[in-house]
């Protein structure tokens, strides 16, 4: 273990832990964009894509780490998978403000019970 | 061939029952006549060959239970009873089978109506053919399953429904008492057979029961219980209300069930076990009573009803009084008889007035009847026949029964002999007046209504030929048969199936003006009545101006529907309601469903606050809730791993 973490930071310099720290912080504003949020669905996407941004980090900082090539494979494939699903949100978020006109959070609550 | 008389109509009520659709309406009626006519011409063999060659059978059909030492199988037992109800039964149900087909040929439910009254003879076989207690019981409550459902036929109607939950009810009465005193039976006898009770009546004669503190001899309670059974079926003094209403049932029902068949059951149940009675003169007595005043308690209401069907089922209701008087002074095969030649006229009367209601566009009420001797006449000789034999007309069926079963009251020297003469003198007066009354208020005088005139017509044929085959019966099968049945060697014809009477025979005893006392009582009826409704239709008006009280006494049928009203039906009522309201609905419903119902949804109410529609609010909680998951599972995971890494980690 001493020898790979030893390899990350000869190559960049830059210790694991900040590579947590940094996902960390941007896993955080992530979820706090999410419910803290009131104006607008796109900002709820663009919160969803930065957790997965740093989750990717993570990824990426331990494939390093580890010297293991398939936490990078993984998070090749995660940013395919975002890729998608910021397609898929942007689609729906143009259906729902055709149909309601509105794509504020605080409007679309119809699923109140 | 017993078998086949049974059964041939159960087949008919099943075919027509579930294929009557495909069938059709004709087919139908025409399938189930045909099985019945077939059972009926077959039980004219059987009686031919059992009343008169001395033939008897049991056939064996199926072991059906076996309680421990309590044996009860199915077996079809012919002997001269038996023999003369299928002949009654098979011949009565047949004729009505094809009256049917005419008579109900405008309705929309033909093969229903097939099917029940297939059933029903099927049931009524099964009773008579019975072998023992049990299988008595199984035809009883199916004879009663299918007056209820006949009675009820036109179920839209809520008086037609009403009369069949009274006759479901009423006889739930008295098959309670039959039900305990088959119970008795099997705790004295622990047996149902027939035979074998029969066989051990007499040793157990001097068994005394304890019954609420009373000393009771337990066959008198046996029979006293079957008998409220028999009081029950056949529409005896109490238990009598249910008959006269089960006239909202189609007529051909009435002429089947409710005069010539089902209500016999009870005769025929007290004549089978007349071996038991036999040993009980307080049973006996207590027949006697309730005959006696049946036959004259329900002659005067005849007197003052006004639809037809109404007096003819009074009527019926009075003659079953007779039987049951003969029976209780141990004149069994007196009647029998009269239940024999009954069937014929009284069907006869029945499906006569049926004709006449057809005729009429379902008119039934004799004050708006008259003059249909022209429009009807077919229909009016029938009805005059019917009621010649009823009235004991010299030489017709119900001369040579009723009669008989005067004399025999005068000839008895038990209790009740004296007061089953005397009320039965009155009846067989009365019976001639309302019958004669019936005839002049429909056939004689002026129409009093135009309007349901103007249409009467005759009955097609094939409700007209029927009557025919009946009156042939309500003639001659007094004359044909007195001599077998009453008359010549009655121990011969009737052999063990009746209790042996050792008695010289009444009628060659009898003063002479005994023997006359019926014609004589016929002729007074008749008179009074021509008088009343021909030569003077003034009186009738008279009488109930000045006697106003006594016409609406029997009126209302001496006041028992308004008794049973409050006696029985406003407590029960009331009771319902209490255990409804407090018992059901406060209690059960408040306690059971209706509160747990009602505190789900107090909780619902407080879960649906969660639900505001907002999604971050829903993923804030999921955050939450995942935060909360991850420390409670992997808490002692982590703990345990960071305690092992820590110490290392200064040389990472």
């Amino acid at each position: 273990m001493p020898a790979a973490s030893s390899t990350l930071e000869a190559a960049t310099g830059i210790a694991l832990q900040q590579y947590l720290t940094v996902a960390a912080i941007l896993f955080t504003l992530g979820v706090f964009g999410i419910f803290l949020n009131r104006k607008n669905v796109i900002v709820i996407l663009m919160s969803i894509e930065l957790m997965l941004l740093a989750v990717n980090i993570n990824l990426v900082a331990f494939s390093a780490y580890l010297n293991d090539i398939t936490g990078q494979i993984f998070a090749l494939l995660v940013l395919t998978v975002a890729a998608a699903e910021a397609a898929i949100g942007l689609a729906i978020i143009v259906i729902y403000y055709r149909n309601r006109g509105s794509i504020a959070v605080d409007d679309i609550n119809s699923m109140k019970g | 061939m017993y078998s086949a008389i049974v059964f041939l109509p159960l087949a008919g009520a099943l075919i027509a029952g579930f294929f009557g659709r495909i069938l059709g309406d004709k087919a139908s009626g025409i399938l189930t006549s045909l099985l019945l006519i077939s059972a009926a011409v077959l039980s004219w063999i059987v009686f031919y060959r059992v009343g008169f060659h001395g033939e008897e059978a049991r056939v064996a059909i199926l072991p059906w239970i076996a309680v421990g030492d309590l044996q009860s199988s199915w077996s079809i037992r012919v002997d001269t009873l038996t023999a003369v109800m299928l002949v009654v039964v098979n011949t009565v149900s047949s004729v009505v089978h094809v009256y049917s087909i005419g008579y109900m040929s405008d309705d929309d439910m033909q093969p229903r109506f097939f099917a029940f009254l297939s059933l029903f003879t099927f049931a009524m076989l099964a009773l008579v053919t019975a072998d023992n207690f049990v299988q008595l019981f199984f035809g009883w409550e199916g004879v009663g399953l299918a007056s209820y459902l006949l009675i009820g036929f036109w179920y839209h109607r809520p008086s037609a429904n009403a009369a069949a939950i009274k006759a479901f009810i009423v006889n739930r009465v008295g098959d309670f008492g039959f039900a305990l005193g088959i119970f008795a039976i099997v705790y004295i006898f622990r047996d149902v057979s027939f035979d074998t009770v029969f066989a051990a009546a007499r040793e157990k004669q001097g068994i005394i029961l304890d019954v609420f503190g009373y000393k009771v001899q337990a066959l008198t309670l046996i029979c006293l219980l079957l008998f409220m059974g028999a009081m029950g079926k056949s529409a005896q003094f109490l238990l009598h209300t249910w008959l006269p209403d089960a006239m909202e049932g189609p007529t051909p029902v009435s002429a089947l069930i409710h005069a010539a068949t089902m209500v016999t059951a009870g005769v025929f149940m007290v004549a089978r076990l007349s071996p038991l009675f036999e040993l009980s003169p307080v049973a006996l007595t207590a027949v006697t009573i309730v005959g006696a005043t049946t036959a004259f308690f329900a002659a005067t209401v005849g007197v003052a009803q006004n639809d037809i069907k109404r007096v003819i089922a009074y009527s019926t209701c009075s003659q079953l009084g007779y039987m049951f008087a003969a029976l209780g002074l141990r004149a069994y095969s007196a009647g029998m008889f009269h239940l024999f030649t009954h069937a014929f006229f009284k069907a006869l009367l029945f499906l006569g007035a049926g004709s006449v209601i057809h005729a009429l566009h379902g008119e039934q009420d004799l004050r708006k009847m008259g003059g249909l001797r022209k429009a009807a006449p077919i229909t009016f000789a029938m009805m005059v026949i019917g009621t010649l034999a009823l009235t004991g007309f010299p030489f017709t069926a119900g001369f040579y029964s009723k009669d008989m079963i005067i004399e025999a009251t005068h000839a008895s020297d038990a209790p009740a002999a004296h007061y089953a003469f005397v009320l039965l003198a009155i009846a067989a007066f009365l019976t001639s007046f309302y019958s004669w009354r019936l005839i002049f208020m429909a056939f004689f005088g002026t129409p009093r209504d135009h309007h349901a005139f103007e249409h009467a017509h005759e009955s097609p044929f094939v409700m007209t030929g029927p009557l025919f085959v009946l009156a042939l019966g309500a003639l001659a099968a007094g004359y044909v048969f007195a001599p077998a049945f009453i008359h010549g060697d009655v121990a011969q014809f009737w052999r063990s199936s009746l209790a042996p009477v050792h008695e010289a025979g009444p009628a060659a005893e009898a003063p002479i003006w005994i023997q006359a006392l019926p014609t004589i009582m016929m002729l007074a009826g008749f008179l009074i009545a021509y008088v009343s409704y021909i030569a003077l239709p003034g009186i009738p008006a008279w009488t109930v101006r000045n006697f106003k009280p006594v016409n609406a006494f029997l009126v209302r049928k001496w006041y028992f529907d308004e008794l049973y009203h409050v006696i029985f039906v406003m407590p029960y009522r009331w009771l319902s309601r209490m255990l409804w309201v407090y018992g059901d609905g406060a209690i059960i419903d408040g306690l059971g469903p209706d509160g747990v119902s009602a505190r789900v949804l107090n909780v619902a109410k407080g879960a649906v606050r969660f639900q505001t529609g907002y999604v971050y609010q829903y993923a804030f909680v999921m955050l939450i809730g995942v935060v909360a998951l991850v420390t409670y599972f992997a808490y002692p995971v982590l703990a345990s791993y960071f305690a092992a890494l820590l110490p290392h980690r200064g040389t990472v």
